[in-house]
């Protein structure tokens, strides 16, 4: 699946367009899933933004289920909860279902490992697939996105992070942004 | 008069004693954070492992099978590993002190006691003697508090009435005995809710309560007037030995909350009771059955906002 | 009394306090057979004396507290009469009065034989047992009295146990009044106060913490006044703790009523808030009442509506205290701080030294029938030589008592008991402490 376009990422400028990769990843998706069947689900907070995109785009008859993977991240023991978790609100039936999780920036894979355990409390999934904007790699589980937008390469020490204008004349609008790394917790991404 | 203990250098939960005390942040996170949990009480696995590893103890030297089971439930959803003790208190002052017991269960790796005392104020004293790193929870102390109960309801009020400010809420019954109505004061007057009432007979409910910054009545018809949430306390049989009763009829008869009485309230009041009930002592069935009753959305939402307490102190 | 008349004693270089004549001096003191020989120049011939150095001490008479539990009989484990009289010695103390309840109560003569005999046997503080008003203080009949007073006793008390019945109290009152024996009683109304470990106010309110309302206090005042009135008794009121009380006892001397009463010096200076978190330590008997019931029994004090402020020493183990609240034994101990603690009082209430040392002094004395504790020649050589601007850190290092109970734990005090002279003989000694350590006072 490496036919992703590779960017070496040193400054937000040099990141493609948010709307380049919703493309990419629509192409892709499109002819691999049942819109009558396919229940998608974003994790919060980036991966809703970009779920909410794709959801329209396709067309899904099921409604967006969205996750916050807060109470099965791993570091709970060293960082503590995080302040203004959200609610998990998955509006379908998801034993059995076909499950297209949604995230932003793939990073080590434990956000999407946890995401599958809270997925699984609420039943036994048929299938699950991950689409994910980018992929900065640094991997520390065996996890891979089914359906991404690009690679980047980063410097050790910067994270990607996808922003959305809260109002004004480009509201809602998404962007990618390279920062140094936010405090000392280790990346979930 | 020193720092209050249940708060650590910076300001963040070590304990949770009493509401009393608690900034208006500690108390809104607390809200916050149970909102997820009330949404993983409607899954298939009820679970989350955020305590997973972590040892609960609920100590209750005060028997209460309803308040030990719901810290059990929220505790195991946690992951945690519960011990139920039931301490009988008269035997424990017969043997082993109460520190005794602390200082043996604390050598037990516990993280966390939950504790019900008969005494107001053992947890303070629990608290002030246990290990670096074990979480004390009061789950109701004499007559003194019972903040999860508190929590919860807040967590109720704020679900169907969005937000505190500009809410009068009444609470009913015997305030004097009541820890849940001393938590409720204290959690509403920090959530900002601008008129808080009690009613009740000059003999539960002490003009002294006005000094706690509520306005106290007598007559249950005035106090009902015009409030957003009716608060209901439990009536223990005891009250009516002391001469603070003549009988549960006639406490009834004055102040037991019926659809007429409820009338008196904004339309679209909502009722509270701790429970258990004592219908027909202080509620009307019709009332507690009736839609303006969220007395059991109040025992979901308990099991949440007792995760949400755990976990706090728990993970940080 | 076991004090032999002592060897020659010049206290030299102090300023004698003297209560009675309200006067601050310098002077040196010689002493000779126990009592005081000469105020001002040492006469001929005592030249070889024994000497103290009291340069920067103040000279006053010995403490006199009117309620010291000294645990013996039955309390030893609590503290012991050996451990509790060098702490009156520590605190200035040469005379006090032990209420009754004890294990057995002292109801029977042979008991108060046994204390006195012991406490003469140490010579140390002079001791002076309170008879127990009914026997067993179980408040139904009434003890030998005549034969107690024999044996030793100087008043009659039920300390903290009630005497419900009114018709027996009113019987007891007669009695003692019939030979004239004090009777001291700590007005609380039984059925009123039962249950209960706190003021009945805000903070037992607020802390769930069953409450003893004022009108406790008030009408069980009322009923002894009535009754003394009545029945003739010599009244005295242990332990004030309202200001209402304060009203009654002015009342009560307005008719007529020749009462006497105290306060503990705890009561002086703490008040429910002081409770805090549940602090045991703060736990007493009576309880401590609302911020203005303090000010107005520290103004009584001033006045003189209130005779005396005693210790009310309470030794309490530490495992006693360690329970909740409610649970927990009441008390605190007091000895070692009564000095101190009336100092201070004095110089927030702007009261002169020689008054309110009068208040631990030769006013107690009158309460107690004891001479007044002048500081002149032919008086009784009980002495308290202080340092007025010691400072020192109560805690367990520096009480001596047995009791370390305390809300004042932790506190710096000003003001140190550096010897106590009982009968002409110096009993009781210590150095001045290292204050460059202590934390200097807001």
């Amino acid at each position: 699946m490496s036919t992703q376009p590779t960017f070496p990422a040193v400054d937000s400028s040099a990141l493609p367009a948010v709307d380049t990769l919703l493309d990419a990843l629509v192409e892709q998706i499109r002819p691999q899933v049942d819109p009558a069947r396919c229940g998608m689900v974003g994790i919060h907070s980036g991966g809703v933004w970009i779920a909410e995109r794709l959801h329209r785009v396709l067309g899904l008859a099921l409604p967006l289920g969205t996750i916050d993977v807060g109470l099965h991240r791993d570091d709970l023991e060293t960082s503590g909860l995080r302040i203004r978790m959200r609610a998990s609100m998955i509006p379908f039936e998801v034993a059995g279902a076909d499950i297209l999780l949604v995230d932003d920036v793939l990073h080590t894979g434990r956000t999407i490992r946890a995401a599958m355990n809270e997925l699984f409390d609420y039943g036994r999934p048929e299938r699950i697939r991950l689409a994910a904007l980018l992929d900065r790699g640094g991997r520390h589980l065996p996890v891979a996105a089914t359906f991404l937008g690009a690679h980047v390469e980063i410097e050790p020490g910067r994270e990607i992070v996808l922003d959305r204008c809260a109002s004004g004349a480009h509201a809602d609008t998404l962007l990618l942004k390279v920062q140094p790394r936010s405090g000392p917790r280790e990346s979930a991404t | 008069m020193t720092r209050n203990p249940q708060l650590d250098a910076h300001g963040a939960l070590r304990h949770l004693l009493s509401i009393e005390g608690l900034p208006r942040d500690v108390l809104v996170n607390i809200l916050d954070t149970a909102r997820p949990f009330v949404s993983v009480t409607e899954r298939e696995v009820k679970k989350v492992p955020v305590l997973r590893g972590k040892s609960v103890f609920n100590l209750f030297f005060e028997n209460s099978t309803r308040t030990r089971t719901t810290f059990e439930i929220a505790a195991k959803r946690l992951s945690a590993d519960v011990i139920n003790l039931n301490i009988n208190a008269s035997s424990a002052s017969k043997g082993e002190s109460l520190l005794d017991t602390i200082s043996n269960l604390s050598a037990m790796d516990a993280d966390m006691f939950v504790v019900r005392h008969a005494q107001s104020g053992a947890p303070f004293l629990i608290a002030s003697h246990v290990r670096e790193g074990i979480s004390v929870i009061n789950a109701g102390d004499g007559r003194h508090q019972h903040p999860t109960q508190a929590l919860l309801d807040m967590y109720t009020i704020r679900h169907y009435k969005q937000s505190f400010t500009g809410l009068t809420v009444a609470i009913v019954g015997d305030v004097l005995h009541s820890r849940v109505a001393r938590s409720q004061i204290h959690a509403l007057s920090i959530l900002g809710v601008p008129e808080i009432r009690v009613v009740g007979p000059k003999t539960l409910v002490p003009d002294s309560f006005s000094r706690m910054g509520v306005r106290v009545f007598n007559r249950m018809e005035e106090a009902l007037k015009g409030v957003d949430v009716v608060s209901m306390l439990r009536l223990q049989n005891e009250r009516m030995d002391g001469g603070l009763l003549p009988s549960a009829q006639e406490y009834y008869k004055s102040y037991g909350l019926t659809a007429e009485r409820l009338a008196l309230a904004k339309p679209d009041a909502i009722v509270l009771h701790p429970g258990p009930m004592n219908r027909g002592v202080e509620i009307e069935s019709s009332v507690a059955d009736g839609s303006q009753s969220v007395i059991l959305p109040q025992v979901t939402f308990g099991i949440a906002v007792r995760m949400a307490v755990m976990s706090i102190l728990g993970v940080g | 009394m076991a004090h032999p008349a002592a060897a020659p004693l010049v206290i030299h270089g102090g300023t004698v306090i003297d209560p009675v004549t309200c006067r601050e001096y310098r002077a040196d003191l010689t002493i000779d057979g126990g009592v005081i020989r000469a105020v001002g120049r040492v006469p001929d011939g005592f030249g070889d004396a024994r000497r103290i150095d009291a340069t920067g001490l103040m000279v006053c008479p010995g403490l006199v507290d009117l309620s010291a539990r000294l645990r013996e009989p039955g309390y030893e484990y609590k503290a012991t009469l050996e451990s509790e009289l060098a702490a009156a010695v520590a605190g200035g103390v040469t005379s006090l009065a032990c209420p009754p309840d004890t294990d057995p109560p002292l109801d029977e003569p042979g008991l108060v034989e046994m204390l006195k005999y012991r406490a003469q046997t140490l010579a140390l503080s002079r001791v002076y047992p309170i008879g127990a008003l009914t026997q067993g203080l179980g408040g139904e009949r009434i003890t030998e009295m005549a034969e107690l007073t024999e044996a030793g006793c100087v008043a009659f008390s039920q300390a903290d146990h009630p005497v419900t019945d009114t018709r027996v109290l009113m019987r007891t009152m007669q009695y003692a009044a019939s030979f004239d024996f004090p009777v001291w009683l700590r007005p609380q109304e039984h059925f009123l106060s039962r249950g209960g470990v706190a003021h009945s106010g805000e903070v037992a309110t607020r802390l769930g913490l069953p409450g003893i309302p004022v009108c406790a206090e008030t009408i069980a005042i009322d009923t002894l006044v009535t009754l003394a009135q009545l029945t003739g008794a010599r009244l005295h009121l242990c332990r004030l703790s309202s200001a209402r009380a304060v009203e009654q006892v002015r009342a009560a001397r307005a008719s007529g009523l020749a009462l006497t009463c105290d306060v503990a010096i705890h009561h002086v200076h703490l008040c429910d808030i002081d409770i805090g978190f549940f602090d045991a330590h703060s736990h007493l008997v009576p309880p401590l009442r609302s911020v203005r019931d303090r000010a107005a029994l520290r103004a009584a004090l001033a006045d003189g509506t209130i005779d005396a402020a005693c210790s009310d020493h309470t030794p309490v183990d530490e495992d006693a205290k360690q329970l909740p609240f409610a649970e927990s034994e009441s008390g605190a101990t007091g000895l070692e701080l009564l000095l101190p603690l009336t100092l201070k009082w004095a110089a927030e209430q702007s009261v002169d030294r020689p008054t309110a040392l009068a208040r631990i002094t030769t006013d107690p004395a009158r309460i107690l029938g004891l001479p007044p504790g002048r500081i002149e020649a032919g008086a009784t050589a009980d002495l308290c030589l202080f340092d007025p601007l010691e400072d020192w850190i109560v805690g367990p290092a520096t009480l001596v008592s047995q009791g370390k109970n305390t809300p004042f734990s932790g506190l710096p005090m000003s003001g140190r008991v550096r010897h106590t002279i009982i009968g002409g003989e110096p009993v009781f000694s210590r150095a001045r402490s290292n204050v460059t350590t202590l934390p200097r006072r807001p």
